[in-house]
């Protein structure tokens, strides 16, 4: 018999999880299974019991953008592996696997839309790329997309899904952190905004940078977002978590968002918003 | 492989080398300085060398933030709480006199015995502990005060009310507060400088690093833990990522390494200290003629032009 497959990916420490080896087209909260057209036309939402299921970066952009107005930037910028890092096998492959999976060159697109005729400028990031990691290269997609909002005078709508930052960059990993915070600071102080969406999970380096600086900030429903993973703050503190830690719905009672939307609410909302903010110009 | 750090360092010592010294000790001290952090550069870090600094850093007997103030402010005045809801001990925070100027400084603290340790939370600092280091940036902000920080934490708390009480969030608007100053701001990691509640620290004009101290986006153990799922194996992970100042220099992360007596820095608390007040008056002068908005313009480019990619 073959020894049981360790999952070492750091990235998933934070994962929704299906425990065993559950379907990921089968909805862990109410058993529901589904075919990938039927959850693609539902927005990825279970249509039994509303549960989210997790949304690629691509699906993500076709549910927000109206057709065709997406136009892609900074396709061509890559990770490299500075530290010539090794675990328990080496970054280069990781990464090379990850496109293959995703199709994606990085943990995020960008490029500028049009949501309900608004333009924006987005920065979508998909977590099936090493768990939507933040390496230099999301660091500086992110950074690029600041500002050419900035240039373009439109808002920039960022939508995290992150197990926070890419540990085989080591400290250049870290230091996306403040590289992104400087981004949207230069963007701020141009006279542009940021909104903020969180998706589950948005944790760590993440939502310790860029995706709480938004002018607004909302979140999908029953999502994770916490510095510190669940695991983690359960094994340092041995305290019993509250059944809601880390989520939505808990951060919004605590008041560290705007708003929970369930995902069909999010174009709408946020087509609101981006005409309020694009008010005196566009 | 001569890496674009190692030529800059190149190209600032042949232009120290052509000046005359006239500038007396403290040109000559940077030629020194310069000559070494080059002559180190050269040398191959071994994983020996790696861990010794975790374990330098973390030593029990380091100077703190508070042995620093102690030796190289005058007229100290700490400051307390967050205005809002409690008052942090793992974060250090106030004004004093340095070199006759005022000064602001923050920093995190760890506790000497087992009840002052606790007393620090180990250094992790809570929310509460960011905003109170955020009145205290803003202070020195209007009243045109430069802001030293000094880095000790092995990270922000991960526990159920810190994250309830928004780490994430305070961690991030402590980066973008520093991204906004208009006065001189230094840093120094002086022991730890575990992950994002530690460059939510450093988000400054010049950041230092003691020789022995370590920055890293993650602990040795946590990687380990993570990566290898033991956290026995902490000595291949520091091997892996490299937390030591030499290799932050090498990346471009931090400016300089300041030098810390023979055998580390809790060897000699006062000649260390002697060592970083250097250091850190070296900075301050270096960055107080210029003009607050250009500072800033260099700070926020300095920080976006960190990364490697293709």
């Amino acid at each position: 018999m073959s020894s049981p497959r360790i999952d070492v990916s750091i990235e998933h420490r934070d994962a929704p999880g299906p425990p065993g080896k559950r379907h990921p087209n089968t909805c862990p909260k109410c058993d529901s299974h589904y075919r990938d057209d039927e959850l693609d036309a539902n927005l990825w939402v279970c249509p039994h019991c509303g549960h989210h299921f997790p949304m690629n970066a691509r699906a993500r952009i076709a549910s927000l953008a109206d057709p065709d107005s997406f136009a892609e930037e900074a396709t061509e910028v890559r990770s490299e592996d500075p530290l010539h890092f090794f675990d328990l096998r080496p970054y280069a492959e990781r990464l090379a696997e990850a496109e293959l999976k995703t199709g994606l060159g990085e943990a995020m697109v960008i490029g500028h839309a049009r949501v309900d005729s608004t333009a924006c400028e987005l920065a979508v990031m998909d977590f099936a790329f090493m768990g939507g990691s933040m390496g230099s290269a999301v660091g500086e997609k992110f950074s690029r997309a600041c500002d050419t909002a900035a240039e373009r005078r439109i808002p920039l709508v960022s939508v995290a899904a992150s197990g926070g930052a890419r540990m085989q960059e080591g400290i250049l990993a870290l230091m996306q952190l403040p590289k992104t915070v400087a981004a949207v600071e230069d963007l701020k102080d141009a006279g542009g905004s940021l909104i903020s969406v969180l998706t589950h999970p948005t944790t760590g380096g993440v939502l310790a940078s860029f995706a709480s600086l938004g002018d607004v900030v909302i979140a999908e429903p029953n999502a994770l977002m916490s510095f510190a993973g669940p695991r983690v703050v359960q094994q340092t503190t041995r305290e019993k978590l509250p059944d809601d830690f880390g989520l939505s719905e808990s951060n919004f009672r605590f008041g560290h968002l705007d708003a929970v939307l369930s995902r069909h609410e999010l174009r709408p909302y946020l087509a609101r918003l981006l005409r309020l903010f694009s008010s005196d110009g566009d | 492989m001569a890496t674009d750090h190692e030529l800059r360092l190149r190209e600032r010592l042949a232009r120290l080398r052509s000046v005359n010294l006239l500038g007396g000790a403290r040109l000559s001290a940077e030629l020194e300085k310069l000559e070494r952090q080059l002559a180190r550069l050269a040398e191959e870090t071994t994983d020996e060398d790696i861990w010794r600094s975790v374990e330098l850093a973390r030593h029990q007997d380091r100077p703190y933030t508070l042995d620093y103030v102690e030796r190289l402010l005058d007229d100290w005045v700490e400051f307390h709480g967050d205005r809002g809801r409690a008052d942090d001990h793992a974060v250090v925070a106030g004004l004093g006199r340095f070199d006759g100027r005022t000064v602001a400084v923050v920093g995190q603290q760890k506790g000497r015995d087992i009840k002052d340790r606790i007393d620090r939370n180990f250094g992790s600092a809570h929310p509460e502990g960011y905003r109170k280091a955020m009145r205290t940036m803003e202070l020195a902000h209007r009243h045109d005060f430069p802001l030293i920080t000094l880095v000790d934490t092995p990270g922000a708390y991960p526990g159920v009310a810190a994250e309830q009480h928004g780490q994430g969030g305070a961690i991030a608007r402590s980066h973008a507060l520093m991204a906004r100053l208009d006065v001189p701001v230094v840093s120094c990691v002086i022991g730890e400088g575990g992950s994002g509640g530690a460059s939510a620290l450093a988000l400054a004009d010049r950041v230092l690093m003691q020789e022995n101290a370590i920055y890293s986006v993650i602990s040795p153990e946590g990687c380990a833990a993570i990566l290898w799922r033991d956290a026995g194996e902490a000595k291949k992970a520091a091997a892996a990522f490299k937390p030591d100042a030499l290799h932050c220099l090498e990346l471009g992360v931090i400016d300089a390494i300041v030098a810390e007596p023979e055998g580390g820095a809790h060897s000699d608390h006062d000649e260390a200290a002697r060592l970083l007040g250097d250091a850190l008056r070296e900075a301050i002068d270096e960055l107080q003629p210029l003009a607050p908005d250009d500072r800033k313009r260099r700070r926020r480019a300095r920080f976006r032009s960190l990364g490697v990619y293709a």
